[in-house]
């Protein structure tokens, strides 16, 4: 069973294939490993807490940089202590935010103890009640490529729930110091008006 | 003579070039709710929880963009974690907290979260100013947020409930 579920870092890989100048956001932990991996850039900005708000930094950003596509790329452990946040992104509705969330059901980074979407809590289910109408779930490689043909002309928020197999990858640590982090992020993106 | 204190606040926030308010409201906030929602050059997002605000201004940050998050006391206590993104990222975040739990309050649940709302905001590294006085509004708010986007740090105003009017609960 286990050894058909897509693997995290292969998914990462595709779905950051073609991002040309994307702005991409991480969740923490695993999902931020995953990124600096297999797409590392100045344009990734790191989380190493804030746990259930990555999609709403997301929200944020994507509002103060409307002409970019912004993508959180986070788990279910993470999006799960931020399902407000959900309904929060759906009201405000951004046409160049993405949410992708690998679900592993399991709180990996803590040992991997098993998450509501484990025991049938629907996290795409949650995102169309609150009203993101482009949420859908993904767990073929086929299905995949599909999602990912579409995902960068999207002109609506959309949100991925990709299930992926909870085994464990080499590390890959990005780095972890906030200002530093911050700062290469905000020169790419502003240039000199970053230290304005 | 000047105008008044939700107006003053408004006018400061505009200035300091504040792009996105991000709040849960709080009946102390109301009027300053409106104009900015009625502000073109600002965007406004009603949360579900606080914390989701400080998450959000941090990407706006991020992003170019100035923010101001509005709440009543209470919601204090939904954010102390998520401001360690600021503190640790060292990105400013300016905050405008509505006190309940002070003067004249008559909801006793108040109290517990009003009464640490700046304690556990300090304790939290946030710098805290507190004003009880609406002649001082536009002088304090003005200050705060400079200090706040000029040196990239936490800053929250309190705004005592001697300023906002108690609560009634008998209309
Ligand atoms: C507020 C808060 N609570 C708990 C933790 C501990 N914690 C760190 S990572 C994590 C699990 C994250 O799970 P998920 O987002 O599914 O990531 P995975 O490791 O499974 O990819 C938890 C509970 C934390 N960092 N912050
Ligand atoms: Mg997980």
């Amino acid at each position: 069973m286990s050894s058909e579920l897509l693997k995290r870092r292969s998914v990462v890989a595709r779905v950051l294939r073609d991002r040309g100048d994307t702005l991409v956001v991480t969740g923490l932990g695993n999902s931020s490993y995953d990124v600096a991996g297999t797409s590392d850039s100045a344009h990734n900005f790191y989380l190493w807490g804030a746990m259930g708000g990555a999609a709403v930094f997301g929200l944020g950003l994507a509002r103060a940089q409307p002409g970019r596509r912004v993508l959180v790329i986070t788990g279910d452990g993470e999006m799960l202590m931020g399902l407000g946040s959900l309904a929060t992104v759906a009201v405000d509705a951004p046409a160049n935010l993405g949410i992708v969330v690998l679900d592993n059901e399991r709180f990996a980074e803590t040992g991997m103890q098993a998450t509501h979407t484990a025991r049938g809590v629907d996290l795409a289910g949650i995102a169309r009640a609150a009203g993101i109408a482009d949420a859908c779930l993904v767990r073929t490689a086929d299905e995949l490529e599909r999602r990912m043909e579409t995902l960068g002309a999207a002109k609506t928020t959309t949100f991925t729930v990709i299930k992926v197999s909870s085994e464990p990858n080499p590390t890959a640590l990005p780095p972890r110091d906030g200002p530093y982090i911050r700062s290469r992020f905000r020169e790419a993106l502003l240039g000199a008006a970053a230290h304005r | 003579m000047s105008a008044d204190w939700p107006t003053q606040i408004f006018e400061e926030l505009k200035s300091a070039d504040v792009r996105q308010v991000a709040f849960v409201p709080d009946a102390g906030h109301s009027q300053l709710i409106r104009l900015c929602e009625a502000e073109p050059t600002m965007h406004t997002v009603t949360l579900t929880t606080e914390e989701e605000g400080i998450a959000m201004l941090g990407g706006a940050w991020a992003g170019g963009q100035r923010g101001a998050l509005l709440m009543q006391s209470s919601g204090v206590g939904n954010c102390i974690n998520m401001l360690s993104l600021q503190q640790e990222y060292r990105m400013p975040l300016f905050a405008l907290v509505t006190m309940r739990g002070d003067w004249g309050e008559f909801n006793p649940q108040q109290i517990p979260m009003g009464q640490s709302t700046g304690p556990v905001l300090e304790a939290a590294g946030v710098l805290v100013y507190r004003c009880d006085d609406a002649a001082l509004m536009a002088d304090t708010v003005r200050h705060a947020a400079a200090l706040a986007f000029n040196t990239s740090r936490v800053v929250a105003v309190l705004i005592g409930q001697r300023v906002v009017g108690a609560k009634n609960f008998f209309k």
